[in-house]
């Protein structure tokens, strides 16, 4: 499962994010974009989260991922169409190959919702 | 005493570390207040900020060094990738014994399962550095900056010309996690079927070399090696396709054609800005 190694990669990235705060927060909330045409499944990505943040500054934090849909731009019809993943990635009405990707690309940490430790 | 003053404050997220794009700054801060006793007491404070930075920031920054450091030694770098079985190392044995005569070349090898493979690459005299890879299903580049390590140290980097990464064998995730490549090379051998690109699109769209394998086997299977190399271009109109056979050798001149002119000119993917 690959999974397991993306969430090491996100969980390094989130670290130096919070071991550069001036002061240590408690974080709530990671909110991820994750586009249909990468390789992460995002139930594996929740589940190697839960797992592998058990017991460190991530304890408890929550996983929220927003999906996006793959989306091509045609030149030769100059629109965006929608291929289907597994079948066909030409465009539907000129067959032209998928040259550029408007959206579907994403990996992203969006943002982070945190709060002071001192909260009661 | 009006509540609505102290609804919400707006300020600016820290920055320490952290780029301005990388933080986008605006991070939003709201109080939320409540009653207690007679008096308004902030009871819990919560924090919002946008990062909006590569869920792979970390591996990226160490791509990013080690390609500056193939960069600094001259060095071409290709990542090599396939499902197991493809034949990423008959074809490093083909391309070692060709071309070492021509370039200089060092392997770094991920997807070494026995000492069996190490030992095909070494009788051809060129430094094959085995990382570690445990049970990973991609080589990151953390492992190749290991390699690297122990390349410079065993060797005159400034010497060589190309460095070869054989990647884990998996044609799902290594396309997501760049080691510091100039250029990536996929393997797709005939016997995977021609429907492979349009199931694991990622590494085929990442591709800016294709070579389309064991093509020696082809007439023996109900496989059109036509079919796949439409459907590679439905995903990816710009990679280049060369269809070879390590076993009879047809194709592989196209192979080290295209080997050498990467390692003179050096020409850079437009993914590698």
């Amino acid at each position: 499962m690959h999974e397991t190694d993306m969430t090491k990669a996100l969980i390094l990235t989130v670290k130096d994010w919070w071991e550069a705060q001036p002061e240590k927060t408690k974080i709530s909330q990671i909110h991820l974009i994750v586009g249909q045409f990468t390789c992460v499944e995002p139930a594996s990505l929740e589940f190697a989260f839960e797992v592998q943040t058990r017991n460190t500054f991530l304890a408890g934090a929550k996983l929220a991922i927003q999906e996006t849909p793959l989306i091509a731009f045609c030149h030769h019809c100059q629109q965006e169409y929608r291929p289907e993943i597994g079948l066909q990635y030409a465009c539907p009405q000129c067959k032209a190959p998928m040259e550029d990707i408007r959206s579907g690309r994403e990996l992203k940490i969006d943002r982070i919702e945190y709060s002071s430790k001192d909260e009661g | 005493m009006v509540i609505s003053n102290w609804s919400s404050v707006i300020c600016h997220a820290p920055r320490r570390g952290f780029t301005a794009e990388d933080t986008s700054a605006a991070a939003r801060f709201t109080t939320h207040y409540s009653l207690l006793t007679t008096h308004f007491l902030p009871m819990h404070q919560t924090f919002d900020a946008a990062l909006g930075i590569n869920l792979l920031h970390a591996n990226q920054e160490g791509a990013d060094r080690n390609r500056a450091h193939f960069d600094e030694w001259g060095i071409t770098c290709f990542n090599i990738m396939s499902s197991p079985g493809a034949g990423k190392t008959a074809l490093l044995e083909k391309t070692l014994a060709a071309l070492k005569d021509n370039l200089k070349i060092a392997v770094i090898e991920g997807d070494m399962t026995t000492e069996l493979d190490a030992d095909r690459l070494r009788q051809y005299d060129v430094p094959v550095i085995a990382i570690n890879t445990g049970r990973s299903c991609h080589l990151d580049s953390k492992m190749v900056a290991g390699g690297i390590h122990q390349f410079e140290h065993q060797y005159n980097p400034a010497e060589f010309d190309l460095v070869l990464v054989e990647n884990v064998g998996n044609l799902v995730c290594p396309a997501e996690f760049e080691v510091g490549e100039h250029a990536k090379v996929a393997l797709l051998s005939v016997t995977e079927g021609e429907d492979k690109p349009l199931k694991y699109p990622v590494m085929f769209r990442e591709a800016d070399c294709l070579l389309i394998t064991k093509i020696d086997i082809a007439p023996y299977l109900d496989i059109d090696i036509d079919t796949i190399v439409a459907n590679v271009r439905q995903i990816n109109p710009n990679v280049k396709i060369i269809p070879v056979s390590a076993k009879t050798g047809e194709g592989l001149e196209n192979w080290y054609e295209w080997v050498k002119l990467q390692a003179n000119t050096k020409t850079l993917s437009p993914n590698y800005h």
